[in-house]
């Protein structure tokens, strides 16, 4: 397989910028936090990709941290939104202006 | 035009189609599906690129367990449809051009420097990214990390157990 680096970090640098941008429009809690999945594996495609430019593994040892540091995230994100939740009785970003439950 | 870079167009297209839909769709069930569908695709752009392993890591892991976990939550919580249309008017414009200017400049990024990027790339060895060389490889030079993400993976867990203890119940 034989596929230029450039078209794949152009491809990671779409996916990266439509992450931040559903992090900016998006007014549900779960939707952004989706959004900065997206932009995580926009980062991890873009390692996978020099990866095999340099033919170095080291990349693809980094993307398998990255991946296990996003599922610690994922856990205590989603409860900080149940916690969250449970005094607000909302997801909306509008609603969560302040620090006290 | 060679086959790999046929099928990375069509890959592509699909990754870029499903991320936006994600942003668009106003449920959130249906923004979890297509960024599951988005993942899948980025799996298979994985296995092109020679990372066997990573992709059947970002299979199981990705799309499998934290998007359920996603999944769970929205509708533990009901959120399907919170949260719509922008409270300060100015804020979506604003958003989409500052979303352009970081493309441009991740653009021009790419376009200077182009040359070394567009390069046609060298064979790489026998078994790269499968199973057993990336597991070696975490097993020796990257020992440390892999130990610490253990212990972070703990820390996850009873900081999310932590967190989402219902304290009104204990004081009663």
């Amino acid at each position: 397989m034989n596929l230029p680096t450039a078209y794949v970090l152009g491809l990671s640098a779409l996916l990266f910028t439509m992450g931040a941008l559903g992090v900016l429009i998006r007014r549900n809690t779960l939707v952004i936090f989706m959004s900065v999945e997206l932009m995580l594996n926009a980062a991890n495609l873009a390692f996978i990709a020099f990866a095999r430019g340099a033919a170095d593994l080291a990349g693809q040892v980094l993307v398998f941290f990255v991946i296990a540091v996003a599922a610690a995230e994922v856990a205590v994100g989603l409860a900080l939104i149940v916690a969250i939740f449970r005094t607000k009785h909302s997801v909306d970003i509008d609603q969560i202006n302040t620090l006290r439950g | 035009m060679s086959v790999d870079l046929i099928l990375f167009i069509i890959l592509a297209t699909v990754a870029v189609a499903s991320a936006a839909a994600m942003l668009i769709s106003s449920n959130a069930v249906y923004s979890a599906m297509f960024l599951v569908l988005n993942f899948v695709t980025i799996a298979v752009i994985y296995l092109v690129l020679n990372a066997a392993f990573i992709a059947m890591v970002q299979v199981t892991v990705y799309a499998g367990a934290i998007m359920v976990l996603f999944l769970f939550v929205i509708m533990l919580l009901g959120a399907e449809r919170a949260g719509k249309g922008p409270s300060i008017p100015w804020q979506r414009p604003v958003a989409i051009l500052m979303g352009a200017v970081l493309l441009g400049e991740m653009a021009y990024i790419l376009l200077a420097r182009r040359g070394e990027l567009l390069a046609a790339l060298g064979e790489v060895p026998q078994g790269f990214g499968s199973p057993t060389s990336v597991g070696s490889l975490l097993f020796s030079r990257f020992l440390l990390p892999f130990e610490v993400t253990s212990v972070l993976l703990l820390v996850a867990m009873i900081g999310a157990i932590v967190i989402t203890r219902d304290e009104r119940k204990e004081s009663q």
